[in-house]
């Protein structure tokens, strides 16, 4: 693994929505196969800062910098650089109209131009490392919370993308099936899949995490490895956080 | 006990034999109409519907002079008499076109109806969730890809129910094409009434057909919901 190559850097990142000031002066880096997980109480940025990362969000000022390249929202084409940056989100959002197959195939035919034929075999290959070979051609309706989650995660992951965003992915779901999905994010993390995620899975950031973040009111209060963070936080604020939750 | 006298009940069951036979025996000049009311209603429609999704988009296209364009046309077909549209269609064409009644009638429902299909569309396509667009825009689709692949086709299904309604709405209103002279099912049924000077049983005749094209309309939208609630 190349440890230094740097595949997103952030600097100075302010955004707000409306007087509401939500991102202050952000400044990180993910280099490549590292598994970033971002920690912090519900409001303090953290979900706004991963989204800003696909442009999903527009930051108001700061850059964004993927792989070397600063992306401008007005000039560069972001459909591109979403095309390298795959995003999971809480709440799955599956296309319901779609079967399983449907929804991962969906983005590589319309957008790479790829043929249905091929499609077709990188997605059951897909559904079959995330252990959903046998549902490919169900409705999303008749899956569990967990199951729709490992589409999501297949339909991401049939993009290619160099990069993996996870906001939430096991907030929606009931307790019994957030293992699933967590060991599914797992084998993507050891496969050497560079990773940002939301979570706030403890356990699953102190095993899998090469650097967790913690984010308060809309900065980032303290970056470290996840022993280092979990057992010895340097920051007040950090201790309190972590107290509160565990 | 009877809430009728004998001599009523053999009256009204001579009526509805009247109804009947007249129904029987105008079947041929009648199917005619049918097939006129059903091309004003499916032309109509059929154009209605690209009118109302092309206005629903100027509505939620999020640029204001394009809103505005689209507000003013659902104002002005809401705010006017359906009668008036079709007569100032009439009129108006007729006088920078050779166009025939049929098109100004069918072109003045399609009008009409396409500001209902509009907010129709515009509702079912806001009802779709943010999560699905920030799906497919997560997944490097563009904005038309997004729309047409992933928001459309659910809103359609969820339109459904409603734009059912708005056809055989539209169905019946196709009668108003009578006023300017279309031998559709009203006009053949105003027709046959004065020259019989019996209306009552000409426009129940007419009635009959409508309940029978509603009915099988009505089945219609019904078999289409069914099948494309296979994902549910």
């Amino acid at each position: 693994m190349s440890e230094n190559k740097e595949m997103i850097r952030v600097e100075k990142l302010n955004k707000s929505f409306g007087d509401l000031h939500v991102l202050k002066d952000i400044d990180f880096t993910v280099n490549e196969s590292e598994v970033v997980v971002l920690i912090g109480a519900s409001g303090s940025g953290k979900s706004t800062m991963l989204r800003c990362l696909n442009f999903l969000e527009l930051k108001n000022d700061g850059k964004i910098l993927i792989k070397g390249k600063e992306t401008d929202p007005k000039k560069d084409d972001l459909n591109k650089v979403r095309q390298r940056v795959g995003m999971v989100f809480q709440h799955f959002n599956l296309f319901p109209h779609k079967t399983v197959l449907e929804n991962v195939i969906e983005a590589p035919i319309q957008v790479k131009k790829l043929k249905k034929a091929q499609a077709i075999e990188e997605g059951k290959k897909l559904l079959a490392k995330v252990g959903l070979a046998d549902k490919a051609d169900e409705y999303p309706a008749r899956l569990s919370g967990g199951q729709k989650q490992r589409v999501a995660i297949a339909r991401s992951l049939a993009m290619k993308p160099e990069i993996m965003l996870f906001d939430e992915p096991t907030s929606a779901l009931d307790p019994e099936l957030v293992g699933e999905v967590l060991a599914t994010m797992k084998e993507l993390a050891q496969e050497g899949m560079t990773m940002v995620v939301v979570t706030h899975e403890m356990g699953f950031a102190r095993e899998v995490a090469d650097k967790v973040v913690y984010m308060h009111d809309g900065r980032i209060v303290e970056v470290g490895e996840p022993n280092e963070l979990f057992d010895n936080p340097k920051e007040v604020r950090t201790q309190e956080f972590l107290s509160s939750i565990l | 006990m009877l809430f009728f006298t004998l001599e009523e009940l053999k009256e009204l069951y001579l009526n509805v034999i009247k109804i009947g036979e007249a129904l029987l025996d105008s079947r041929g000049i009648f199917w005619e109409a049918t097939q006129l009311t059903l091309a004003l209603t499916a032309v109509s429609i059929f154009i209605a519907i690209f009118i109302g999704l092309f206005f629903a988009l100027l509505k939620i296209s999020n640029i204001k002079p394009l809103e505005y364009v689209a507000n003013i046309y659902i104002f002005i077909v809401r705010g006017t008499p359906l009668i008036v549209q079709i007569f100032v269609f009439y009129y108006g064409l007729t006088e920078i076109a050779m166009i025939s009644g049929f098109w100004s009638a069918t072109l003045g429902l399609a009008f009409h109806n396409g500001a209902y299909i509009a907010e129709i569309f515009r509702g079912s396509i806001q009802s779709i969730g943010k999560g699905q667009s920030e799906a497919g825009r997560s997944l490097g689709m563009n904005r038309s890809q997004t729309m047409t692949r992933i928001i459309l086709p659910q809103a359609f299904r969820r339109a459904l129910p409603p734009l059912g309604n708005q056809f055989i709405i539209g169905l019946k209103d196709s009668s108003l094409a009578a006023f300017i002279g279309l031998a559709e099912l009203f006009g053949v049924a105003t027709t046959m009434g004065a020259n019989s000077f019996d209306y009552m049983t000409w426009l129940l005749v007419s009635a009959v057909w409508y309940l029978v094209l509603v009915l099988l309309l009505t089945l219609i939208v019904g078999a289409i919901e069914k099948k494309m609630a296979v994902s549910d």
